[in-house]
């Protein structure tokens, strides 16, 4: 498989190339954002900071903390109850839902329960973004092997969702994040429901990806995960706020990013 | 541009695969089957009333009655003074045999008994330039109990119920529209339940509210074409035999017909019922896509 990933990232290379849309100095900027569900106590509190293009980061903290609703805020599945989110230099806090596509479009998002559409094919599921950007079928088509090829699962283009593994799940749920050449890639406790080896495995798929420009960040408890990516900036919440006392996360030093 | 307009109409086999499943899934199509074939039956009938109204209205618009209670003893004056009168067309006497005939309905054989008085009638036509109260002085002076009176008059009761029978019947097709459209508002409610977490996935990649309310708009428009067409098909089949069917049917719809623009009337219903049920389908869909992020 390993050889597969390795062929396959050459492919990616490519496309990362041709699909860079120029140099930003921040993926993300948060200023002052709160959020509430509903009329309960704000789940997240006065969130100031940036994330810098081609950088990866480990989200941690405790249950509870508010890392999954960091996370919907940035690819787009909730607006913040105060303050302002930039995403690739757009203030959209206030945006109308109708100008939201195409900023999602340049999220890839990894959950830890997958989300993938039980009656597609892998093929399908990953394909989705493609189709949703009105790629044509045999612009799909090649991109989509390529992709099932580089997570392993080159075998299992026709199989549905519930006939795989979790781990093959998770892979498939991977492949539909990157197909897209996303500018920032989200995960969700992603190694979550996979083994030791798999987290291993995912880990190396979403440095490749970060090594071709891509700004990863990853919401994770295993602390052998964040050990084994050396240079990863951690971010971490208690409480729906950020712990970031030297506020290098509010003005996080230029050299730090690869963007 | 019309390929731009109606391309949700002709979607690739991989967006027929999003939502899952084959068509005509669900009472959907039944519903508006029905709807369809009610719509048909009601508004052929509130057609073939309007048929029967105008063709009674002409028929009678300017026909006039003269009635001779003596029986007929200045019956050659009064005709001859009908025809002298500008404006009347034609003049018809009717018989002694023909009025008893009429009357053996009522009073039986007794009808035919000699004794019995029988007045005369004239039936007259009238054209442009007939002027009845002129002529209603021209016969009383040859006969002064004799009485014009329009059929118009008389019928006018019967022509206010065919009026009112046939807002009845386009009321009918109005308030049948309007279920047939609330039943594809749950209908599509219905369906963005089942598929919430494929919107969900797809509005997730970027997907937009259009992109996803044609995958629904689609299979709305065919199961409403489907189920229109159908209920339309055996609406046609009663209505024929009904009106080329058995006796009972020659009484049923007392001889009217139905005109070339009626018969496309009724063609374009379950058109119009697929038209209405796919952009009620839309909108319900799109208003639903809002009120999520």
């Amino acid at each position: 498989m390993d050889g597969a990933w390795q062929g396959a990232q050459g492919a990616l290379r490519q496309r990362a190339r041709g699909g860079r849309r120029g140099k930003l100095a921040a993926v993300a900027e948060f200023d002052s954002v709160g959020l509430r569900y509903g009329t309960g106590a704000e789940v997240l509190r006065d969130l100031d900071f940036r994330l810098g293009a081609g950088a990866f980061y480990f989200l941690t903290g405790p249950s509870g903390a508010g890392k999954t609703s960091l996370l919907k805020l940035l690819y787009l599945a909730q607006r913040p109850t105060r303050g302002r989110v930039r995403l690739f230099g757009e203030e959209l806090s206030e945006s109308p839902r109708e100008a939201l596509p195409p900023f999602r479009r340049r999220i890839g998002v990894v959950f830890q329960d997958f989300r993938l559409v039980r009656h597609l094919s892998a093929f399908d599921n990953v394909a989705l973004p493609l189709r949703v950007a009105g790629a044509s079928e045999q612009e799909i088509e090649g991109p989509v092997r390529e992709m099932l090829a580089w997570v392993g699962l080159a075998d299992r283009a026709s199989a549905r969702p519930p006939t795989l593994s979790g781990g093959e799940q998770q892979r498939v749920a991977i492949a539909r994040a990157v197909i897209n050449r996303p500018e920032l890639l989200v995960a969700d406790e992603p190694t979550g429901n996979v083994d030791a080896e798999m987290a291993k495995r995912l880990l190396h798929l979403f440095s490749a990806l970060n090594r071709l420009g891509t700004t990863v960040i990853v919401a994770t408890h295993d602390v052998g995960l964040i050990s084994a990516t050396p240079g990863a900036q951690l971010i971490r919440l208690e409480n729906g706020s950020l712990v970031d006392p030297t506020g290098v996360l509010k003005n996080p030093p230029e050299d730090q990013w690869r963007g | 541009m019309a390929r731009m307009t109606f391309e949700w109409l002709f979607p690739s086999a991989s967006e027929r695969r999003l939502l899952g499943g084959g068509k005509l899934r669900g009472p959907t199509p039944w519903v508006i089957a029905i709807m369809s074939f009610s719509i048909m039956i009601i508004a052929a009938s509130g057609l073939a009333l309007a048929n029967t109204a105008a063709l009674l209205t002409r028929a009678i618009e300017a026909r006039y009655s003269l009635e001779v209670p003596n029986g007929g003893a200045d019956l050659g004056g009064l005709v001859a003074a009908l025809k002298s009168s500008p404006g009347v067309v034609s003049v018809d006497v009717v018989s002694q045999n023909e009025m008893r005939k009429t009357l053996a309905r009522w009073l039986g054989p007794a009808a035919k008994n000699a004794d019995l008085p029988v007045p005369a009638l004239i039936n007259f036509d009238t054209g442009p330039g007939a002027d009845i109260a002129l002529l209603q002085k021209r016969v009383k002076a040859i006969a002064p109990e004799v009485e014009i009176s329009a059929h118009r008059e008389s019928v006018a009761p019967l022509l206010r119920s065919l009026h009112l029978l046939q807002w009845l019947a386009f009321g009918l097709v109005v308030l049948l529209s309007g279920a047939a459209a609330a039943a594809v508002v749950l209908a599509a409610r219905g369906a963005l339940d089942t598929h919430r977490f494929t919107i969900e996935v797809m509005h997730g990649v970027g997907a937009t509210d259009l992109q996803v309310t044609h995958l629904f708009q689609r299979r709305i428009a065919v199961d409403a074409f489907v189920g229109s067409v159908a209920g339309a098909a055996a609406a046609t089949l009663v209505l024929l035999l009904l009106t080329t069917g058995a006796t009972f049917a020659g009484e049923l719809t007392g001889g009217a017909t139905l005109g070339a623009g009626d018969l496309l009337i009724l063609l374009a219903i379950p058109f119009a019922l697929t038209i209405l049920a796919t952009w009620v389908g839309r909108t319900a869909v799109l208003a639903a896509l809002r009120e999520t992020l």
